[in-house]
């Protein structure tokens, strides 16, 4: 059977479909947007209908995510590991409710940051749940691992974990499919009481989940993603989890590695085979994407084991992702660079792109603002966070998604007046409308601009929850119609626009202001297909 | 065989198009492959690099570690720059001579044409002029890929067929357009190199 060239996070979603998941839910987030992606462009998943459509939110995603198990059929649920954050909540609960069906929750973290807030490791989410996390080392290990999280999922009944990081969901290689499986037929869960978390049943669902631990553990020792190699050198052991054994294994090119290796592909940790690795060596090196999990489990408090090098001691750096290099220096190999990078070279930040209808509202907003000191608005995750960098030095904060809403409240309570939230359409509808309703409840004097581009712009122009609605949702919530205003951010409108944002800026109420004009990318690819046609 | 390429250039210049032509070419031939892309908030007119390596053995890392590629090709002359720690002594850099000017000290053509030049194995190849030439200005990335195409070390009817695989769902015109690009850039080097078989420091174009 020939290969599919496949992106790690393709070749999940690959997975998915071939482990006969009935639906996938999802919000686009760098690394985790491509999986859901190619099941929206998968003909096998059109026709056997899978559900497949952007939710509102991470929460919402794995709620649903949650149901469709509920009824005994696979789900799959995606998002980036902040994402996480805002699915916390049915995310830790899943785990005492357990699953009828199998459920692979699939998050993707950030190492380096390349386009995100911050670089935190969900496998601390996996502790802190109580449920196995599958880290793959490869595209074939993202769709093999996923294939059998259902299974892993259906067996004890719980949420699996499936942690990937950006160098392996961005990149390609060929993977090896397995055979298909038939969808799940709706089977409602045995016991009435187990998706009921009242503190009675809640209590008697948590003792069943601790009880499983040690099954768990048992599953990672002899899970065949685990695997420990031995090594003639016992000077030295090696533990890499995830993409690190690739990095181990590109520094011995003939594959022949002299120090015993322990590869950790499935949690909770394989405490017997740690244990042999930490016994049989005198020093061991800890290679982990993301945070020194294990090192620091590994050190405990006590400090009376082995030696243990990796991120705590300086042996790699404590922040950003693993390379080859990084690794290759941690073994004591070395290696030689090309010629260093000219001086002349400078940094080419992204920016928005030409004619983005961010960068007139941003022109507006600048000249409104004039008057005032700047530092007084808040915004958001989006492309329009771009506005913090020059030419437009227009956004003073970016937090988290709808942050922008709810700090500029915060900082109306203290009187700083006026405060501006600038936050996308996409943005507003994920986490920033219930922002608005605290500032209705308390006529907050705030001015909330939705710069509405009618699309999920920053990770590729995915559907946005609400095109359309915004003005109907904003005064559904309660905001008055007459400070509920439209303006079209045009360089030719500019005068109308300047003008506009002012009365609402004075406006001593809420108010919102839609700046609403179509992403340019997503409008040149619209008229692109309709040529086409 | 093995080859380690760095493609690079701006979000938006169509890198990763060159990439998927290289990886289906390499498919064709059933090497291993493995390439690494950006995406997200670079791809907003950022600098763009991906990470493509080919090998008919298992291929570990989806990074290649510095100063071991054998090729760096950019479809824009500062970008090429961005990359030399990851090439090796006797790699090749084969970039495209037009600047992409979105960032406001972008610096003199003249300077960064002599950093070029001090890389031993270096080609400056006028896509743009090249592409113009042949009727097709929005295929200068292919034009690249075709100059770059001799030192990748698979044989053209597998770039060819790989061209087939991308542009196939825009219609014929719009492969047929592709490949002559393809063809322009590699007989515009081929020419370049024998020719000048001893001096490939002058510049093309």
């Amino acid at each position: 059977m020939k290969k599919l060239l496949l992106l790690g996070d393709e070749a999940i979603a690959q997975g998915g479909l071939d482990a006969g998941i009935s639906g996938i839910y999802a919000y686009p987030g760098t690394p985790s947007t491509e999986i859901m992606e190619y099941v929206q462009g998968s003909s096998e998943a059109a026709e056997r209908n899978i559900q497949r459509e952007w939710s509102a939110n991470e929460k919402t995603a794995l709620e649903a995510s949650l149901g469709l198990a509920y009824t005994g059929k696979r789900a799959m649920v995606c998002m980036k590991h902040v994402g996480l954050n805002v699915a916390a909540d049915p995310f830790m609960n899943s785990a005492l409710t357990g699953v009828n069906g199998g459920l692979v929750i699939v998050v993707a973290d950030d190492p380096s940051m390349h386009s995100s807030q911050n670089e935190q490791d969900s496998r601390y989410y996996g502790k802190f749940a109580l449920i196995p996390v599958l880290e793959p080392s490869n595209q074939q290990e993202a769709y093999d691992m996923t294939y059998a999280g259902f299974d892993l999922s259906e067996k004890y009944k719980i949420p699996v974990m499936l942690r990937i990081t950006t160098r392996l969901s961005h990149s390609r290689a060929g993977i090896k499919t397995k055979e298909k499986k038939r969808e799940k037929k709706l089977v409602l869960p045995e016991d009435p009481g187990q998706f009921i978390l009242l503190p009675t049943f809640a209590r008697i669902r948590y003792k069943g989940l601790l009880a499983l631990q040690p099954n768990l553990r048992k599953e990672a020792e002899e899970s065949p993603f685990n695997v420990y190699f031995d090594g003639k050198d016992r000077s030295f052991g090696i533990i890499a989890c995830g993409i690190a054994y690739n990095y181990v294994m590109e520094n011995y090119p003939d594959r022949i590695i002299p120090y015993p290796l322990l590869k950790i592909s499935q949690y909770p940790f394989p405490v017997e085979m740690i244990r042999k690795i930490t016994e049989t060596c005198t020093a061991v090196l800890v290679l982990e994407d993301g945070y020194p999990f294990l090192e620091e489990m590994l050190i405990g408090l006590q400090k009376k084991g082995i030696p243990v090098k990796g991120r705590l001691d300086g042996t790699i750096p404590r922040d950003g992702e693993l390379n080859p290099n990084i690794v290759s220096d941690a073994l004591g190999i070395g290696y030689e660079k090309g010629k260093p990078v000219p001086g002349l070279v400078t940094n080419r930040p992204p920016a928005l792109c030409k004619g983005c209808s961010h960068a007139d509202l941003f022109t507006a907003l600048n000249e409104t603002l004039r008057k005032y000191k700047p530092g007084r608005v808040f915004s958001d995750i989006g492309c329009y966070t771009l506005g913090a960098l020059p030419p437009f030095n227009s956004i003073n904060t970016c937090v988290d998604m709808g942050a922008s809403v709810t700090m500029a409240i915060g900082a109306a309570d203290a009187g700083l007046i006026p405060s501006i939230a600038v936050i996308g359409d996409s943005t507003f509808t994920h986490s920033g409308m219930t922002g608005l309703l605290d500032a209705v409840n308390k006529n907050s004097p705030v001015t909330i601009i939705i710069s509405d581009n009618s699309t999920t712009g920053m990770t590729g122009g995915q559907k946005s929850s609400a095109t359309g609605r915004l003005e109907s949702i904003c005064t559904g919530i309660g905001v008055n119609p007459a400070h509920v205003r439209v303006l079209n951010p045009l360089r030719k409108e500019h005068e109308t626009n300047v003008a506009i944002i002012k009365e609402e800026i004075e406006y001593r109420g809420v108010s919102v202001v839609i700046a609403q004009r179509e992403c340019i990318q997503t409008a040149a690819r619209r008229k692109r297909k309709a040529k086409q046609k | 065989m093995k080859k380690d390429i760095i493609l690079a250039g701006v979000g938006g210049q169509g890198i990763l198009t060159i990439a998927a032509s290289i990886g289906l070419a390499a498919l064709e031939e059933n090497l291993e492959l493995k390439q690494a892309e950006v995406h997200g908030m670079s791809q907003r007119g950022g600098a763009v690099q991906s990470h493509l390596r080919i090998s008919d053995k298992d291929i570990a890392s989806d990074l290649i570690p510095l100063g071991k590629a054998d090729l760096v090709l950019s479809v824009e002359p500062l970008e090429s720059l961005r990359y030399l720690p990851y090439l090796c002594p006797d790699g090749w850099l084969v970039t495209n001579s037009t600047p992409f000017v979105n960032i406001p000290d972008y610096p003199e053509m003249e300077d960064i044409r002599r950093e070029i030049q001090k890389i031993q194995h270096h080609l400056i190849v006028d896509a743009d002029r090249i592409s113009k030439d042949i009727g097709s200005t929005r295929s200068s990335n292919i034009v690249m890929l075709g100059a770059a195409s001799s030192f990748i070390g698979l044989e053209t009817s597998l770039f060819e067929a790989g061209i087939d695989r991308i542009f196939r769902g825009k219609g014929e015109a719009v492969v047929r357009m592709n490949i002559r690009a393809f063809q322009a850039g590699r007989e515009y080097v081929e020419m370049k190199l024998s020719g000048k078989s001893k001096s490939y420091n002058n510049s093309a174009g």
